[in-house]
């Protein structure tokens, strides 16, 4: 079923034949994350993709990963494009290394799943929180929902792990 | 000229020197243009194509790049008059300009033409702008884009952000050294009457003006400009009866990737770019190195770009190059002078075109700066590169054009003085 919704001022679609972001953004609207797992290899890809992109098996199936990482890079976007955006800036953009698969299969690869610095409840963060962030902050997944069958992952300051003592900033 | 010995045969080096820019040609760089960018692609091509001391019906071959904001070849060469054996519009804004010219050498090494002329036409600042606001800003988000401007991650600037973000804290690199690209470029703008922003900046100009998305600000940026920008690609033998000196293509690389192109920051290290890889077929291909360049255009999307490219492409080594680019190589006098014109900082922003353009005038030692101009109608360059004065670099020989499309996807090109 395709689907249509609006979110910040923008028009989210995701067509019949996008099987993999029906798939990806369904268990997401369950708040269960989800990536596809390759039936060959075994390895997970972040984002949704057709084929394995280390072996080019086109067979995998989704399996439940855990929402927990680290901040790898971000930026914090002061002049928003979307004018629904324009509220919440400072916001910020996040490149968050999953734990699971960190590493593999090189060393400098990563499941990075992109996500906007959120409130527990999935709104974007306020500046105070956006002030505490940097390269290397612990963070955990949370959802925005959208509509039925879309929801967008986001980032949290993950409250339970042990925090670097000073995440790298740009220079406030 | 003092090149290495050409005595590699294998393919595809003995395309090296067969085939030459002839003509350059450029509409205003400005910000209202009051013209189509059919218009204006018309005048571009027609002026390169004079430049070149060619007629219109010398022309077979017909390129162009875009990204649904400009028109198509066949009404350039229509209003023109001119009947094409060859033609190809594709998709792309930086980066295009390098790998549409291994196109037209390929496209005329095959017989399919003979000479080409490449454009890019747009009103990046009045009809779409270029920075991501307005139009292209309307479409509806789906499919990749449900993974980034979904998140108000879409803007050329937002996207590249955490490779510029994360070089500084891989390397140390700092906000002061980055702004030094702004102000050489500023410095080379103020010599050339055609740069939409002649003022010299300093770095407290680049630090003091607002965040755009950080570590950019304001200044950091590009500016978003109205042109229409041509070149024209023939033959060497063809070249050596034209108008000017040639600019013989020693070597190009075309939309070189970094692995994982569906979302590159899955392959780290991310403050590595694209020219980590066309470095590789660059310089073999061109049968010389960085240490052989008199003159880069590195493409200064944004200050970082700049930067981050000199480096990947082995002009000094990897993390230094908040050094290289803060040095005074960089500028006019120093020992490899970069974007003379000004670049897209400052000249105006054309998906790349311009930067070849200038390589193009400096190779024929005739840059269109304010030296007098002699009895031969060339200018009398005076090499003074104070405030308003020469850009000439003396003697320059060889050059590389360095083109961004992003972090993950980038283009090069070596030329040679004919």
């Amino acid at each position: 079923m395709a689907i249509r919704a609006e979110y910040l001022g923008m028009s989210l679609q995701i067509d019949d034949l996008d099987h993999e972001n029906l798939e990806y953004f369904r268990h997401c609207a369950a708040h269960d994350f989800h990536l596809q797992r390759c039936e060959e290899c075994s390895l997970l890809r972040y984002p949704p993709t057709t084929a394995c992109p280390w072996c080019a098996s086109p067979r995998a199936r989704w399996v439940a990963v855990e929402g927990k990482g680290a901040v790898h890079s971000y930026t914090e976007v002061h002049h928003a494009i979307q004018p629904q955006f324009k509220p919440f800036t400072p916001y910020m953009v996040l490149l968050v290394d999953l734990d699971t698969q960190k590493g593999a299969p090189t060393a400098h690869e990563a499941l990075r799943v992109v996500g906007n610095l959120a409130t527990p409840e999935g709104t974007l963060a306020g500046p105070e929180t956006v002030a505490k962030i940097g390269i290397g902050t612990r963070v955990r997944m949370v959802f925005s929902d959208v509509t039925e069958g879309l929801s967008l992952p986001q980032w949290t300051i993950d409250e339970s792990a042990a925090q670097p003592a000073k995440p790298w900033r740009y220079r406030d | 000229m003092p090149l290495p010995a050409d005595t590699d045969a294998t393919t595809p080096r003995y395309l090296r020197d067969k085939y030459a820019i002839v003509g350059v040609g450029e509409t205003p760089y400005t910000r209202g243009s009051g013209l189509t960018t059919r218009a204006m692609g018309t005048n571009a091509v027609r002026s390169a194509i004079l430049d070149a001391g060619l007629k219109p019906s010398d022309i077979d071959g017909m390129l162009s790049y875009q990204s649904g904001d400009s028109t198509f070849a066949p009404f350039i060469a229509g209003d023109l008059g001119i009947r094409l054996n060859f033609y190809m519009d594709v998709f792309g804004g930086g980066s295009s300009t390098e790998a549409l010219i291994g196109i037209a050498i390929g496209v005329i090494a095959a017989g399919m033409c003979k000479t080409v002329a490449i454009f890019r036409s747009m009103n990046g600042f009045s009809q779409v702008r270029i920075g991501g606001t307005g139009a292209r800003s309307a479409p509806p988000v789906n499919g990749d884009m449900l993974h980034s401007r979904a998140y108000g991650w879409q803007s050329a600037g937002q996207m590249f952000a955490p490779t510029f973000l994360r070089h500084m804290h891989d390397y140390g690199t700092t906000p002061e050294q980055v702004a030094m690209v702004k102000v050489v470029h500023s410095e080379h703008a103020s010599n050339n009457p055609k740069a939409l922003y002649k003022k010299r900046n300093t770095v407290a100009d680049v630090l003091g003006s607002r965040f755009i998305c950080k570590p950019l600000h304001l200044l950091d940026c590009c500016v978003e400009t109205d042109n229409a920008t041509a070149i024209i690609v023939t033959g060497a033998d063809r070249a050596r009866d034209l108008r000017h000196t040639p600019a013989l293509i020693r070597g190009v690389a075309g939309r070189v990737n970094k692995p994982r192109l569906d979302m590159h920051y899955q392959h780290g290290p991310i403050s590595t770019v694209a020219g980590h890889y066309a470095k590789d077929i660059l310089w073999p291909n061109a049968g010389v190195g960085p240490e052989d360049i008199d003159v880069t255009g590195a493409y200064d999307a944004f200050t970082f770009t700049t930067m981050l490219q000199l480096e990947d492409y082995g002009f000094c080594k990897k993390g230094e190059g908040g050094d290289y680019v803060s040095s005074g190589i960089t500028r006019l006098g120093g020992k490899r002078p970069n974007n003379t014109s000004g670049g897209h900082l400052c000249e105006g922003y054309t998906h790349g075109m311009n930067m070849v353009i200038e390589n193009v005038r400096q190779l024929r030692h005739d840059i269109d700066d304010s030296c007098p101009m002699g009895p031969d109608g060339k200018r009398m360059h005076t090499y003074d590169y104070r405030e308003g004065g020469c850009r000439q670099v003396k003697g320059a020989e060889v050059s590389a054009n360095l083109g961004w499309a992003m972090p993950g996807t980038g283009s090069a090109m070596v030329m040679r003085r004919g």
